[in-house]
């Protein structure tokens, strides 16, 4: 078995050198080695006052958050943790955004990690504070801390009288010795009040009524407003301007060229207009003249990179994995099929365009950011002023979405310049054209894919010969010239068993930048994995749930390939358990009207184990989907309701890439520019989506990007029920299925 | 040129260019964030106001025009997202991001006012000109049927 070219995720982060050293841990992490990087970090001893929770004399308590929240609920899930082992009434509590100081936090949100690597870290912490109270509230009375309880935020000494708010107590308790953290007793699960409920997000009111604030809602006394015009071509830059009719717009201010930046925040540099208000700006970029030097990538397109594909096909590629000799198997074998599958790249799309609002001062900088990376971000800023880092104060603000694009720093690196040019505060706002044509795309890849299957229908050989645009090749030390692939190590970590198990890749030279998108390389390894076992259960004429089930066997613990030592291994009694309980709310095998075609996908991401039933039908050339029927085990649920609307999300998500995502390069830019022409799915195209969340007491996981996966596979496997076509390339296309 | 016309029930005037979209004189020039931009193209219904008790695109709706009409935005909606509307989106629990969801308010808020017990096809007409990336349909169809009932019950 060969590994030494899978470069796991984990040794990516220890080897790439994207930015700063404070960057690097928490950089899109799995979330078991985002664990492991919480718990070194609690070695110096952090006091829980200090960090996590912050309670006043007058009993106001206020509880920390260190991840950012983009929508997907951290900033009442990571509070209900430390809410249910410090013992305090949910109603009580008050959030409040960690500051960007990585002494004591690890500020990264992206991977699907916040749950699993906060569990852990804000239960000690919760219950550090917790065990202090009861001290300080002992020592008050003189009795013995077996006798006072914690309960309702306050510490209880027999009958009711002796009741000590927290209030009463932090100014004592917060003053103790900090408790040993790997030792301080954690609540047994079954006195949890708070995890497992389905509460009701902390943050619903404020946006249902305009009252929450975006990065792009900051509003900070004197600021600009400026708009950047960017080389459309990628790695291009600006040969010259004139910026005489900009500056005669009312309201422009000034007019500021910033350079790019090749490495790390990967900014694409450009002309600057800066005015009054947003308005005015975008008419004063309208009005500049600009020459563009188009630089290396003015040739790529679509096309180019479709026949790089297929040329890089016609060969073999590196090996990832190689178990016994699949070329053999495939030789001997009278039944197989080669079959290939297509992706495009495919933009976030985030409903709040990018933005960031930056005040370089001669003597410190603030900043509101939506970010996933508020640490980068404060790296970014300091490197460009040339301030300390303790003097660049970064305001993570509420994300209109993050999907992994905020995971990046060029929007602030571009804000950055621009604020230090200025000297003024700068909010630099990104029009959705600008959002579009900008972005760190998921990658454009191809599949191709040899199978067979012996007498008994069993899978025989699995040969997938992977190319792609690669996040690797762009983020690694070696660029271009990576062999990488990196990523696509998840394609070499299935559940079925086969003695015969090839996955080969070779890299696809591109200009378009690309990154992490929701669920990033299992956007395209789900499908294609997904896909293929579908064809070959149909190649032994087999029902595709049970040929799933046959397939994957045994109850075992399947190893992560990638990352064997510190992944979480696979294991097929989960996956075999969310493909049963899909089948079964779906109503697998039951019948359906005419003209209604079934799907099931299972996958493992994340951590996270999930299977989908789709209910379609295809008229006029085109697929409705009706109904998603989901289970998922994500460990023990912290806020059930916030689980499933998370895996209704990821479903829309995935829905999105099935049916519209593409972005195609003509020119080496991208043609698409707003919603007219990059679509987006709407409320009359959503299916019933139903989420059956696992009661499982295992430890929680990720499930941000889980539920995407499986969407696409599940409706095409669907649509192959219902009419007898393979869908082997996204988005579904009408010619496809004809 | 000053433009005036009623915001929220407040008498409002304004010094800007004929041509600047309401959208950014709520935005930039009366620092009202309630209204978001998404696309300045009318395509994503992020920026969705009432002018005169319709539903609206502020993105693309120049403020010469709106000279003397009434514009309610989701800051005059309630004071305390205490409309039946808001209430339906915080017990369905809607918000993820929250980002398009003024839009989505406001678009429900008049299809209502149309139609107080609309049909899912009701629904899909008045809402799809609204995009939610964070897929949050389901919960806006059942919080504009439970505004409904709500509303109904009054």
């Amino acid at each position: 078995m060969a590994q030494t070219l899978v470069l796991n995720r984990r040794e990516f982060l220890k080897s790439s050198s994207v930015a700063g050293a404070g960057l690097l841990i928490g950089f899109h992490l799995d979330a078991r080695a985002a664990t492991d990087a919480a718990e070194s970090q609690e070695k110096p001893l952090v006091n829980p006052f200090n960090a996590w929770v912050h309670i006043t004399p007058d009993n106001r308590i206020t509880l920390i958050l260190a991840k950012s929240e983009m929508g997907q609920g951290v900033n009442t899930s990571l509070p209900m943790i430390l809410a249910e082992e410090l013992c305090v009434d949910w109603k009580q509590v008050g959030i409040e955004q960690a500051p960007t100081n990585p002494k004591i936090y690890q500020l990264g949100t992206g991977g699907s990690g916040s749950i699993a690597s906060s569990w852990l870290p804000l239960r000690r912490a919760g219950a550090a504070a917790r065990e202090m109270f009861i001290t300080a509230a002992a020592t008050h009375w003189n009795v013995n801390r077996d006798t006072c309880v914690a309960q309702d935020g306050g510490i209880l000494h027999g009958a009711r009288k002796n009741f000590l708010t927290y209030g009463q107590l932090v100014e004592k308790a917060s003053k103790l010795p900090v408790p040993d953290l790997t030792k301080v007793p954690l609540k047994n699960s079954q006195d949890f009040t708070i995890v497992g409920n389905a509460l009701r997000r902390t943050d619903a009111k404020s946006k249902s009524s305009g009252a929450a604030k975006f990065g792009i809602d900051a509003r900070v006394p004197g600021m600009q407003y400026a708009v950047i015009a960017r080389c459309p071509v990628f790695g291009g830059k600006v040969k010259s301007f004139d910026a005489t009719k900009a500056k005669s717009v009312p309201g422009v201010r000034d007019v500021i060229a910033i350079d790019p930046v090749a490495k790390g925040a990967f900014s694409a540099g450009g002309i600057a207009v800066l005015a009054d208000n947003s308005w005015a700006a975008m008419q004063g970029r309208n009005a500049l003249n600009i020459v563009w030097e188009e630089g290396p990538h003015a040739g790529e397109s679509s096309e180019t990179l479709h026949k790089q594909f297929l040329e890089n096909a016609a060969k073999p590629g590196k090996a990832l994995r190689s178990d016994g000799d699949v070329d053999a198997a495939l030789a001997k074998s009278a039944k197989k099929i080669e079959v290939t599958y297509e992706f495009p790249f495919a933009a976030h799309a985030s409903m709040e365009p990018m933005n960031c609002t930056v005040h370089i001062r001669p003597d410190g900088a603030e900043a509101w950011i939506p970010t996933q990376a508020p640490q980068w971000a404060q790296d970014v800023i300091a490197g460009v002023s040339g301030l300390p880092h303790d003097s660049v104060v970064v305001h993570t603000t509420l994300m209109g979405g993050g999907f992994g694009r905020r995971y990046q720093a060029d929007f602030v690196m571009e804000a950055a310049q621009v604020a230090k040019a200025s000297g003024k505060p700068v909010m630099v706002l990104w029009t959705r054209e600008d959002d579009m044509q900008h972005d760190f795309y998921r990658p454009a890849s191809y599949h191709k894919f040899s199978g067979a299957i012996d007498n008994d229908g069993k899978v025989a050989a699995w040969k997938h010969f992977q190319t792609s645009t690669s996040i690797a090749a762009m983020w690694g030390d070696k660029g271009e010239d990576d062999s990488g692939g990196g990523e696509f190590g998840t394609a070499a970590f299935i559940p079925y068993q086969t003695p015969n198990y090839r996955v080969e890749f070779t890299l696809a030279k591109s200009g378009v930048p690309r990154a992490w998108w929701r669920s990033v390389e299992h956007s395209s390894s789900g499908f294609v994995v997904e896909s293929f076992i579908d064809e070959l259960a149909a190649l032994a004429g087999a029902d595709p749930l049970q040929y799933r089930l046959n397939q994957i066997g045994n109850d075992r613990a399947i190893p992560d390939f990638g990352n064997p030592k510190e992944g979480n291994p696979l294991k097929t009694a989960r996956q075999k358990g969310v493909l049963k309980l899909a089948a079964e709310k779906g109503g697998w095998g039951s019948p359906l009207p005419q003209g209604m075609g079934r799907g099931i996908a299972g996958y493992y991401a994340f951590e996270t184990y999930t299977a989908c039933v789709a209910e379609v039908s295809v008229a006029d050339k085109a697929v409705k989907v009706h109904r998603l029927v989901y289970a998922v085990d994500c460990g023990r649920p912290i806020n059930p309701d916030g689980v499933r609307a998370q895996v209704e999300s990821a479903a829309i998500y995935g829905l999105s890439a099935a049916m519209h995502d593409a972005i195609t390069i003509q020119g080496g830019r991208v043609e698409q520019s707003n919603f007219n022409d990059y679509e987006m799915p709407r409320i009359e195209e959503t299916p019933k989506i139903e989420v059956h969340v696992v009661e499982s007491t295992e430890e929680p996981t990720g499930i941000g990007e889980p539920g995407l996966p499986v969407v696409a596979p599940a409706i095409c496997n669907a649509v192959f029920t219902l009419t007898g076509k393979r869908i082997r390339r996204l988005p579904i296309r009408a010619e496809d299925l004809s | 040129m000053a433009v005036t016309f009623m915001l929220n029930g407040k008498s409002t005037t304004v010094e800007a260019d004929p041509q600047m979209p309401l959208l950014w004189v709520l935005r930039d020039t009366l620092n009202m964030t309630g209204t978001k931009f998404g696309c300045g193209m009318a395509l994503c219904g992020a920026c969705t106001v009432h002018i005169n008790g319709e539903a609206a695109r502020s993105c693309i709706t120049p403020i010469s025009s709106v000279a003397g009409k009434k514009i309610t935005t989701i800051e005059g909606l309630s004071a305390d997202a205490s409309h039946p509307v808001q209430v339906a989106w915080i017990e369905e629990d809607v918000p993820q991001c929250g980002y398009c969801q003024s839009g989505q308010i406001m678009s429900a808020v008049a299809l209502l006012e149309k139609k107080p017990n609309p049909s899912d096809a009701d629904i899909d007409d008045a809402m799809s000109g609204n995009i939610c990336r964070c897929g949050t349909y389901q919960r806006i169809r059942k919080a504009i049927h439970r505004a409904a009932t709500m509303q109904a019950a009054k």
